[in-house]
Protein backbone atom coordinates (compact mmCIF):
# COMPACT_ATOMS: atom_id res chain seq x y z
CA UNK A 1 0.00 0.00 0.00
CA UNK A 2 1.48 3.26 -1.11
CA UNK A 3 0.48 6.35 -0.50
CA UNK A 4 0.95 10.30 -1.93
CA UNK A 5 0.27 13.59 -0.27
CA UNK A 6 -2.51 15.89 -2.21
CA UNK A 7 -2.91 18.23 0.12
CA UNK A 8 -0.07 19.45 3.73
CA UNK A 9 -1.94 21.32 6.35
CA UNK A 10 -0.36 24.63 4.80
CA UNK A 11 -2.37 24.17 1.59
CA UNK A 12 -5.75 22.70 3.04
CA UNK A 13 -5.54 26.15 5.43
CA UNK A 14 -5.02 28.15 2.18
CA UNK A 15 -8.14 26.25 0.86
CA UNK A 16 -10.13 26.46 3.42
CA UNK A 17 -9.65 30.49 3.68
CA UNK A 18 -10.38 30.35 -0.34
CA UNK A 19 -13.17 28.36 -0.16
CA UNK A 20 -14.73 30.42 2.94
CA UNK A 21 -14.16 33.77 0.68
CA UNK A 22 -16.32 32.20 -2.20
CA UNK A 23 -19.05 31.10 0.20
CA UNK A 24 -19.52 35.25 1.28
CA UNK A 25 -19.48 36.29 -1.97
CA UNK A 26 -22.62 34.12 -2.84
CA UNK A 27 -24.29 34.52 0.72
CA UNK A 28 -23.02 38.00 2.20
CA UNK A 29 -24.37 37.86 5.53
CA UNK A 30 -25.74 34.19 6.04
CA UNK A 31 -28.66 35.74 7.26
CA UNK A 32 -30.77 33.34 4.41
CA UNK A 33 -27.93 30.57 4.35
CA UNK A 34 -27.91 27.13 6.22
CA UNK A 35 -24.70 25.43 5.94
CA UNK A 36 -25.13 21.42 6.56
CA UNK A 37 -22.30 19.17 6.79
CA UNK A 38 -22.61 15.39 5.48
CA UNK A 39 -21.96 12.83 8.32
CA UNK A 40 -19.97 11.15 9.21
CA UNK A 41 -16.53 12.65 7.18
CA UNK A 42 -18.35 16.36 6.36
CA UNK A 43 -18.63 17.36 9.94
CA UNK A 44 -14.71 17.89 10.31
CA UNK A 45 -14.70 20.23 7.10
CA UNK A 46 -18.33 22.06 7.92
CA UNK A 47 -17.24 23.06 11.47
CA UNK A 48 -13.91 24.36 10.70
CA UNK A 49 -15.35 26.49 7.31
CA UNK A 50 -18.05 27.48 10.10
CA UNK A 51 -15.53 28.18 12.93
CA UNK A 52 -13.49 30.10 9.64
CA UNK A 53 -16.83 32.32 8.72
CA UNK A 54 -17.14 33.07 12.78
CA UNK A 55 -13.65 33.65 13.76
CA UNK A 56 -11.56 35.18 10.90
CA UNK A 57 -14.35 36.78 8.70
CA UNK A 58 -16.80 37.79 11.50
CA UNK A 59 -19.46 36.70 10.00
CA UNK A 60 -22.44 36.57 12.92
CA UNK A 61 -25.41 34.40 11.58
CA UNK A 62 -23.99 31.19 10.47
CA UNK A 63 -26.00 28.47 10.67
CA UNK A 64 -24.72 24.69 11.16
CA UNK A 65 -26.12 21.19 10.85
CA UNK A 66 -25.15 17.94 10.32
CA UNK A 67 -27.13 15.26 8.00
CA UNK A 68 -26.65 11.91 8.60
CA UNK A 69 -28.07 10.16 5.16
CA UNK A 70 -28.00 6.35 6.18
CA UNK A 71 -31.96 5.88 5.97
CA UNK A 72 -31.76 7.49 2.61
CA UNK A 73 -28.60 5.46 1.04
CA UNK A 74 -29.55 3.59 -1.97
CA UNK A 75 -26.85 0.58 -1.15
CA UNK A 76 -29.30 -0.42 1.63
CA UNK A 77 -28.68 -4.63 2.02
CA UNK A 78 -26.53 -4.65 -0.82
CA UNK A 79 -23.33 -4.40 0.57
CA UNK A 80 -21.37 -7.10 2.73
CA UNK A 81 -21.47 -4.52 5.32
CA UNK A 82 -23.86 -3.15 7.17
CA UNK A 83 -24.50 0.59 6.98
CA UNK A 84 -24.02 2.37 10.11
CA UNK A 85 -25.78 5.39 11.67
CA UNK A 86 -24.95 8.42 12.86
CA UNK A 87 -26.60 11.27 14.57
CA UNK A 88 -28.36 14.22 12.67
CA UNK A 89 -28.27 17.99 14.20
CA UNK A 90 -30.47 20.50 12.79
CA UNK A 91 -32.25 22.55 14.83
CA UNK A 92 -34.08 25.47 12.44
CA UNK A 93 -36.21 24.20 9.22
CA UNK A 94 -34.22 24.76 5.89
CA UNK A 95 -37.83 26.40 4.51
CA UNK A 96 -37.08 29.16 1.42
CA UNK A 97 -33.27 28.68 2.90
CA UNK A 98 -30.16 28.84 0.39
CA UNK A 99 -28.67 25.36 1.68
CA UNK A 100 -24.69 23.83 1.32
CA UNK A 101 -23.42 20.78 1.45
CA UNK A 102 -20.43 20.23 2.61
CA UNK A 103 -18.52 16.83 2.37
CA UNK A 104 -15.06 16.02 2.55
CA UNK A 105 -14.93 13.67 -1.12
CA UNK A 106 -16.90 14.27 -3.58
CA UNK A 107 -16.74 10.23 -5.30
CA UNK A 108 -19.62 8.72 -6.98
CA UNK A 109 -22.28 11.49 -5.93
CA UNK A 110 -24.42 8.91 -4.56
CA UNK A 111 -24.53 10.20 -0.56
CA UNK A 112 -24.90 13.78 -2.31
CA UNK A 113 -28.40 12.18 -3.75
CA UNK A 114 -29.15 10.63 -0.90
CA UNK A 115 -28.37 13.97 0.93
CA UNK A 116 -30.55 15.47 -1.41
CA UNK A 117 -33.35 13.45 -0.48
CA UNK A 118 -32.62 13.35 3.35
CA UNK A 119 -33.07 17.50 3.38
CA UNK A 120 -36.40 17.26 2.11
CA UNK A 121 -37.61 16.37 5.99
CA UNK A 122 -36.31 19.47 7.13
CA UNK A 123 -38.22 21.72 4.69
CA UNK A 124 -38.19 22.78 1.04
CA UNK A 125 -34.85 24.71 0.20
CA UNK A 126 -34.62 27.76 -1.45
CA UNK A 127 -31.35 26.25 -3.45
CA UNK A 128 -29.05 23.85 -2.44
CA UNK A 129 -25.16 24.10 -3.31
CA UNK A 130 -22.04 21.82 -3.09
CA UNK A 131 -19.33 22.40 -1.10
CA UNK A 132 -16.31 19.83 -1.70
CA UNK A 133 -12.53 19.66 -0.53
CA UNK A 134 -11.64 17.45 -2.81
CA UNK A 135 -13.66 16.30 -6.54
CA UNK A 136 -12.53 13.49 -8.05
CA UNK A 137 -13.12 14.11 -11.11
CA UNK A 138 -14.30 11.34 -14.36
CA UNK A 139 -16.10 8.87 -11.23
CA UNK A 140 -19.28 10.30 -11.07
CA UNK A 141 -22.73 7.84 -10.91
CA UNK A 142 -24.72 10.71 -11.00
CA UNK A 143 -24.90 14.23 -12.77
CA UNK A 144 -23.86 15.56 -9.68
CA UNK A 145 -20.97 18.19 -9.55
CA UNK A 146 -19.94 21.00 -6.75
CA UNK A 147 -20.15 24.52 -6.88
CA UNK A 148 -17.14 25.14 -4.68
CA UNK A 149 -14.34 22.57 -5.08
CA UNK A 150 -10.59 22.75 -2.92
CA UNK A 151 -8.94 20.41 -5.62
CA UNK A 152 -9.92 18.53 -8.44
CA UNK A 153 -7.91 15.03 -8.05
CA UNK A 154 -7.88 12.47 -11.03
CA UNK A 155 -7.86 9.01 -9.14
CA UNK A 156 -8.73 5.67 -10.53
CA UNK A 157 -11.26 3.11 -8.62
CA UNK A 158 -8.56 1.05 -6.54
CA UNK A 159 -6.92 4.17 -5.23
CA UNK A 160 -8.72 6.22 -1.90
CA UNK A 161 -9.27 9.68 -0.81
CA UNK A 162 -8.04 10.14 2.49
CA UNK A 163 -8.59 13.33 4.71
CA UNK A 164 -7.21 13.99 8.14
CA UNK A 165 -8.20 16.59 10.28
CA UNK A 166 -6.43 17.60 13.57
CA UNK A 167 -9.76 17.23 15.18
CA UNK A 168 -10.08 13.13 13.80
CA UNK A 169 -6.79 12.48 15.55
CA UNK A 170 -4.47 13.41 12.82
CA UNK A 171 -2.78 16.70 11.28
CA UNK A 172 -4.73 18.56 8.62
CA UNK A 173 -3.56 16.63 5.37
CA UNK A 174 -5.30 15.13 2.42
CA UNK A 175 -3.86 11.42 1.28
CA UNK A 176 -3.77 9.56 -1.96
CA UNK A 177 -4.00 5.48 -1.07
CA UNK A 178 -3.32 2.62 -3.40
CA UNK A 179 -5.30 0.17 -2.25
CA UNK B 1 -20.53 -4.31 16.23
CA UNK B 2 -22.77 -3.04 13.95
CA UNK B 3 -25.00 -5.97 13.65
CA UNK B 4 -27.67 -8.08 15.33
CA UNK B 5 -25.83 -11.69 16.26
CA UNK B 6 -30.12 -13.06 15.63
CA UNK B 7 -31.84 -13.75 12.72
CA UNK B 8 -35.18 -13.42 14.56
CA UNK B 9 -36.29 -11.18 16.88
CA UNK B 10 -37.73 -14.23 19.21
CA UNK B 11 -36.73 -13.36 22.84
CA UNK B 12 -34.22 -11.28 24.78
CA UNK B 13 -33.02 -14.40 25.99
CA UNK B 14 -31.42 -14.96 21.99
CA UNK B 15 -29.83 -11.52 22.42
CA UNK B 16 -26.63 -10.32 23.81
CA UNK B 17 -25.82 -6.89 25.49
CA UNK B 18 -24.16 -5.61 22.41
CA UNK B 19 -26.96 -6.11 20.03
CA UNK B 20 -29.72 -4.26 23.25
CA UNK B 21 -26.92 -1.45 22.59
CA UNK B 22 -26.90 -1.63 19.35
CA UNK B 23 -31.02 -1.52 19.13
CA UNK B 24 -30.87 1.62 21.31
CA UNK B 25 -28.21 3.47 19.40
CA UNK B 26 -30.20 3.21 15.96
CA UNK B 27 -33.28 3.64 18.42
CA UNK B 28 -31.76 7.48 19.04
CA UNK B 29 -31.52 8.49 15.37
CA UNK B 30 -34.77 7.11 14.56
CA UNK B 31 -36.38 9.36 17.57
CA UNK B 32 -34.43 12.14 15.98
CA UNK B 33 -35.95 10.90 12.71
CA UNK B 34 -39.76 10.53 13.99
CA UNK B 35 -39.95 13.98 15.42
CA UNK B 36 -38.72 15.87 12.22
CA UNK B 37 -41.66 17.65 10.24
CA UNK B 38 -41.57 14.27 7.71
CA UNK B 39 -41.33 11.08 9.88
CA UNK B 40 -40.44 9.01 6.96
CA UNK B 41 -37.22 7.47 5.30
CA UNK B 42 -37.20 5.21 2.23
CA UNK B 43 -34.73 2.68 4.07
CA UNK B 44 -37.12 -0.22 3.74
CA UNK B 45 -39.18 0.46 0.78
CA UNK B 46 -38.11 -2.98 -1.33
CA UNK B 47 -39.50 -4.89 1.90
CA UNK B 48 -42.66 -6.40 2.52
CA UNK B 49 -43.44 -7.11 6.15
CA UNK B 50 -46.92 -9.12 7.36
CA UNK B 51 -48.41 -8.40 10.55
CA UNK B 52 -49.77 -11.42 11.55
CA UNK B 53 -52.15 -10.90 14.98
CA UNK B 54 -53.64 -14.03 16.47
CA UNK B 55 -54.47 -12.43 19.44
CA UNK B 56 -56.02 -8.83 19.95
CA UNK B 57 -53.62 -5.67 20.46
CA UNK B 58 -54.27 -2.15 19.77
CA UNK B 59 -51.28 -0.18 20.76
CA UNK B 60 -48.95 -2.93 19.45
CA UNK B 61 -49.87 -3.16 16.81
CA UNK B 62 -50.33 0.12 16.00
CA UNK B 63 -46.81 0.93 16.93
CA UNK B 64 -45.77 -2.10 14.65
CA UNK B 65 -46.88 -0.97 11.59
CA UNK B 66 -46.33 2.74 11.90
CA UNK B 67 -42.95 1.81 12.68
CA UNK B 68 -43.07 -0.11 9.17
CA UNK B 69 -45.04 2.66 7.33
CA UNK B 70 -41.92 5.16 8.49
CA UNK B 71 -39.14 2.94 7.45
CA UNK B 72 -41.15 3.00 3.88
CA UNK B 73 -42.03 -0.81 4.14
CA UNK B 74 -45.10 -2.27 2.08
CA UNK B 75 -47.61 -3.60 5.17
CA UNK B 76 -50.00 -6.16 5.33
CA UNK B 77 -52.07 -6.86 8.25
CA UNK B 78 -53.90 -10.07 9.38
CA UNK B 79 -55.98 -10.59 12.14
CA UNK B 80 -57.38 -14.26 13.07
CA UNK B 81 -60.47 -13.88 13.62
CA UNK B 82 -61.17 -12.80 10.34
CA UNK B 83 -58.67 -15.91 8.91
CA UNK B 84 -58.69 -19.18 7.46
CA UNK B 85 -57.87 -19.99 10.59
CA UNK B 86 -61.05 -19.96 11.84
CA UNK B 87 -61.40 -22.84 8.95
CA UNK B 88 -59.18 -24.89 10.40
CA UNK B 89 -55.99 -24.28 8.43
CA UNK B 90 -52.55 -24.61 10.39
CA UNK B 91 -50.11 -22.22 11.70
CA UNK B 92 -47.28 -23.11 9.13
CA UNK B 93 -49.95 -23.26 6.09
CA UNK B 94 -51.67 -19.53 7.02
CA UNK B 95 -47.51 -18.53 7.08
CA UNK B 96 -46.67 -20.07 3.89
CA UNK B 97 -49.49 -19.04 2.24
CA UNK B 98 -48.37 -15.40 3.10
CA UNK B 99 -44.71 -15.80 2.16
CA UNK B 100 -45.43 -17.21 -0.90
CA UNK B 101 -46.88 -13.64 -1.68
CA UNK B 102 -42.84 -12.64 -1.78
CA UNK B 103 -42.90 -11.57 1.84
CA UNK B 104 -39.46 -10.48 3.89
CA UNK B 105 -40.57 -10.22 7.34
CA UNK B 106 -43.09 -11.50 9.88
CA UNK B 107 -44.46 -9.77 13.33
CA UNK B 108 -46.52 -12.06 14.83
CA UNK B 109 -48.53 -11.87 18.36
CA UNK B 110 -49.87 -15.69 19.11
CA UNK B 111 -51.61 -17.00 22.02
CA UNK B 112 -49.36 -19.97 22.42
CA UNK B 113 -45.81 -19.62 24.01
CA UNK B 114 -43.03 -20.65 21.33
CA UNK B 115 -45.36 -19.63 18.35
CA UNK B 116 -42.41 -17.38 17.35
CA UNK B 117 -39.65 -19.91 17.61
CA UNK B 118 -41.63 -22.33 16.17
CA UNK B 119 -42.37 -21.08 12.90
CA UNK B 120 -38.99 -19.46 12.79
CA UNK B 121 -37.70 -23.14 12.10
CA UNK B 122 -40.30 -23.96 9.49
CA UNK B 123 -40.64 -20.77 7.42
CA UNK B 124 -38.29 -18.53 5.64
CA UNK B 125 -38.51 -15.07 7.06
CA UNK B 126 -37.10 -12.73 9.49
CA UNK B 127 -39.79 -13.45 12.52
CA UNK B 128 -40.28 -10.85 14.86
CA UNK B 129 -42.07 -11.99 18.26
CA UNK B 130 -44.79 -9.02 19.30
CA UNK B 131 -46.00 -11.42 21.98
CA UNK B 132 -46.29 -15.12 22.43
CA UNK B 133 -48.99 -15.76 25.36
CA UNK B 134 -47.17 -15.68 28.65
CA UNK B 135 -43.63 -16.02 27.78
CA UNK B 136 -42.07 -13.02 25.72
CA UNK B 137 -42.47 -9.96 24.16
CA UNK B 138 -39.14 -8.61 23.51
CA UNK B 139 -40.05 -4.91 22.03
CA UNK B 140 -42.02 -4.45 25.00
CA UNK B 141 -38.76 -4.68 27.17
CA UNK B 142 -36.82 -2.80 24.94
CA UNK B 143 -38.81 0.31 24.80
CA UNK B 144 -39.11 -0.12 28.55
CA UNK B 145 -35.55 -0.37 28.84
CA UNK B 146 -34.64 2.19 26.14
CA UNK B 147 -37.43 4.26 28.13
CA UNK B 148 -35.48 4.00 31.35
CA UNK B 149 -32.53 5.05 29.58
CA UNK B 150 -33.60 8.04 28.53
CA UNK B 151 -35.39 8.92 31.67
CA UNK B 152 -32.28 8.63 34.46
CA UNK B 153 -29.00 8.10 31.67
CA UNK B 154 -28.60 4.49 32.12
CA UNK B 155 -30.30 1.16 33.25
CA UNK B 156 -26.97 -0.21 34.87
CA UNK B 157 -26.77 -0.59 38.48
CA UNK B 158 -30.93 0.72 38.96
CA UNK B 159 -33.04 -1.32 41.10
CA UNK B 160 -36.27 -1.94 39.21
CA UNK B 161 -39.43 -3.53 40.23
CA UNK B 162 -41.85 -5.39 38.17
CA UNK B 163 -45.62 -5.30 40.30
CA UNK B 164 -48.50 -7.14 39.04
CA UNK B 165 -49.62 -10.04 37.69
CA UNK B 166 -46.33 -11.55 37.12
CA UNK B 167 -47.12 -15.10 36.28
CA UNK B 168 -49.33 -14.21 33.54
CA UNK B 169 -47.31 -11.63 32.13
CA UNK B 170 -44.45 -12.21 28.82
CA UNK B 171 -43.65 -8.21 29.62
CA UNK B 172 -42.23 -9.50 32.91
CA UNK B 173 -40.04 -12.14 31.85
CA UNK B 174 -39.17 -10.19 28.63
CA UNK B 175 -38.02 -7.02 30.99
CA UNK B 176 -36.18 -9.78 33.10
CA UNK B 177 -34.09 -11.04 31.00
CA UNK B 178 -33.54 -7.24 29.45
CA UNK B 179 -32.74 -5.56 32.40
CA UNK B 180 -30.42 -8.38 34.03
CA UNK B 181 -28.56 -8.23 30.69
CA UNK B 182 -27.80 -4.38 31.10
CA UNK B 183 -27.01 -4.35 34.98
CA UNK B 184 -29.80 -3.61 36.23
CA UNK B 185 -31.38 -5.20 39.75
CA UNK B 186 -34.58 -6.81 39.32
CA UNK B 187 -37.55 -7.67 41.90
CA UNK B 188 -41.13 -8.64 41.49
CA UNK B 189 -43.84 -7.64 43.83
CA UNK B 190 -47.53 -8.56 43.40
CA UNK B 191 -49.75 -11.63 45.04
CA UNK B 192 -48.26 -14.92 46.19
CA UNK B 193 -50.71 -16.86 43.96
CA UNK B 194 -49.42 -14.23 40.52
CA UNK B 195 -45.61 -14.81 41.58
CA UNK B 196 -44.46 -18.08 39.82
CA UNK B 197 -42.66 -20.65 41.75
CA UNK B 198 -39.47 -20.61 40.80
CA UNK B 199 -38.99 -17.03 39.97
CA UNK B 200 -35.64 -16.84 42.35
CA UNK B 201 -34.30 -18.70 39.95
CA UNK B 202 -34.00 -16.36 37.62
CA UNK B 203 -31.91 -14.10 40.39
CA UNK B 204 -35.20 -11.82 40.70
CA UNK B 205 -35.89 -10.86 44.49
CA UNK B 206 -39.11 -11.53 45.48
CA UNK B 207 -41.83 -8.63 47.87
CA UNK B 208 -44.96 -8.95 48.67
CA UNK B 209 -45.27 -5.99 50.12
CA UNK B 210 -45.15 -3.65 48.00
CA UNK B 211 -44.49 -0.05 49.94
CA UNK B 212 -41.30 -2.10 50.83
CA UNK B 213 -40.72 -2.67 46.96
CA UNK B 214 -41.47 0.55 46.14
CA UNK B 215 -38.34 1.87 48.94
CA UNK B 216 -36.39 -0.20 47.59
CA UNK B 217 -36.78 0.90 44.01
CA UNK B 218 -35.94 3.44 41.06
CA UNK B 219 -38.43 2.63 39.09
CA UNK B 220 -41.41 0.71 39.08
CA UNK B 221 -43.07 -1.06 36.22
CA UNK B 222 -46.84 -1.71 37.00
CA UNK B 223 -48.31 -4.02 35.43
CA UNK B 224 -52.22 -5.06 34.64
CA UNK B 225 -53.67 -7.61 36.05
CA UNK B 226 -54.84 -10.30 32.91
CA UNK B 227 -58.17 -11.48 33.94
CA UNK B 228 -58.53 -12.65 30.38
CA UNK B 229 -55.36 -15.13 31.19
CA UNK B 230 -57.27 -16.03 34.78
CA UNK B 231 -58.93 -19.87 34.65
CA UNK B 232 -59.24 -19.40 38.96
CA UNK B 233 -59.51 -16.92 40.84
CA UNK B 234 -56.02 -15.75 42.11
CA UNK B 235 -57.01 -13.25 44.29
CA UNK B 236 -60.42 -12.66 46.20
CA UNK B 237 -61.55 -9.04 44.90
CA UNK B 238 -60.21 -6.32 43.05
CA UNK B 239 -60.77 -4.02 45.61
CA UNK B 240 -58.65 -5.98 48.04
CA UNK B 241 -55.75 -6.37 45.00
CA UNK B 242 -56.22 -2.47 44.61
CA UNK B 243 -55.53 -2.44 48.27
CA UNK B 244 -52.59 -4.26 48.68
CA UNK B 245 -50.84 -3.63 45.43
CA UNK B 246 -52.19 -0.57 43.80
CA UNK B 247 -50.10 2.63 43.62
CA UNK B 248 -51.52 5.96 44.49
CA UNK B 249 -50.20 9.66 45.36
CA UNK B 250 -50.41 8.91 48.70
CA UNK B 251 -48.01 6.13 48.81
CA UNK B 252 -45.95 7.48 46.35
CA UNK B 253 -45.23 10.79 48.33
CA UNK B 254 -44.88 9.05 51.46
CA UNK B 255 -41.41 7.68 49.86
CA UNK B 256 -38.42 9.47 50.93
CA UNK B 257 -37.49 9.84 47.06
CA UNK B 258 -39.30 10.38 43.74
CA UNK B 259 -39.65 7.17 41.71
CA UNK B 260 -39.91 6.67 37.83
CA UNK B 261 -43.93 4.70 37.50
CA UNK B 262 -43.64 2.89 34.86
CA UNK B 263 -46.73 1.03 32.85
CA UNK B 264 -47.09 -1.36 29.55
CA UNK B 265 -50.76 -0.60 28.85
CA UNK B 266 -53.81 -0.90 28.85
CA UNK B 267 -54.13 0.52 31.84
CA UNK B 268 -57.26 -0.09 34.79
CA UNK B 269 -57.18 3.26 36.23
CA UNK B 270 -57.99 2.91 39.68
CA UNK B 271 -57.22 -1.03 40.09
CA UNK B 272 -53.26 -1.24 39.94
CA UNK B 273 -52.34 2.84 39.51
CA UNK B 274 -54.52 5.55 40.04
CA UNK B 275 -55.18 7.99 37.58
CA UNK B 276 -53.46 10.97 39.50
CA UNK B 277 -50.02 8.90 39.22
CA UNK B 278 -50.84 7.79 35.74
CA UNK B 279 -51.00 11.30 34.64
CA UNK B 280 -48.03 13.04 36.87
CA UNK B 281 -44.77 13.70 36.11
CA UNK B 282 -43.12 10.51 37.69
CA UNK B 283 -45.07 8.17 35.15
CA UNK B 284 -43.81 8.03 31.71
CA UNK B 285 -46.41 5.93 29.80
CA UNK B 286 -46.80 8.04 27.39
CA UNK B 287 -43.05 8.21 26.48
CA UNK B 288 -42.95 4.50 26.38
CA UNK B 289 -45.63 4.55 23.93
CA UNK B 290 -43.40 7.53 21.89
CA UNK B 291 -40.15 5.17 22.32
CA UNK B 292 -42.40 2.19 21.52
CA UNK B 293 -41.97 3.42 17.45
CA UNK B 294 -37.84 3.97 17.70
CA UNK B 295 -37.58 1.24 18.99
CA UNK B 296 -39.47 -1.09 16.68
CA UNK B 297 -38.13 0.99 13.49
CA UNK B 298 -34.65 0.12 15.14
CA UNK B 299 -35.11 -3.88 15.37
CA UNK B 300 -36.86 -3.60 12.56
CA UNK B 301 -34.19 -1.64 10.48
CA UNK B 302 -31.58 -3.88 11.89
CA UNK B 303 -33.12 -7.17 11.06
CA UNK B 304 -34.07 -5.90 7.46
CA UNK B 305 -30.41 -5.44 7.13
CA UNK B 306 -29.63 -9.12 7.33
CA UNK B 307 -32.11 -10.20 4.90
CA UNK B 308 -29.84 -10.63 1.60
CA UNK B 309 -31.21 -9.43 -1.54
Amino acid sequence: MSQKVLLNSKEVNIILHRLACQLIENHDDFSETVLIGIQPRGKFLADRLAQMLKEDYKIKNVQLGQLDITFFRDDFRRGDKPLEANSTEIDFIVEDKNVVFIDDVLYTGRSIRSALTAIQSFGRPNNIELLTLIDRRFSRHLPIQPNYRGRQVDAIDNQKVKVNWIENGGEDSVYLIDK
Amino acid sequence: MSELSVKHLLGIKYLNKQDIDLIFETADQFKEVINRPIKKVPSLRDITIANLFFENSTRTKLSFELAEKRLSADVINFSASQSSVKKGETLIDTVNNILSMKVDMVVMRHPNPGAGVFLSKHVNASIVNAGDGAHEHPTQALLDSYSIREKLGTVKGKNVVIVGDILHSRVALSNIYALQLQGANVMVCGPKTLIPKYIKDLGVKVETNLKKALEWCDVANMLRVQNERMDISYFPTTREYTQQFGVNKELLDSLKKEIVIMHPGPINRGVEITSDVADSKQAIILDQVENGVAVRMAVIYLLASKIKQ
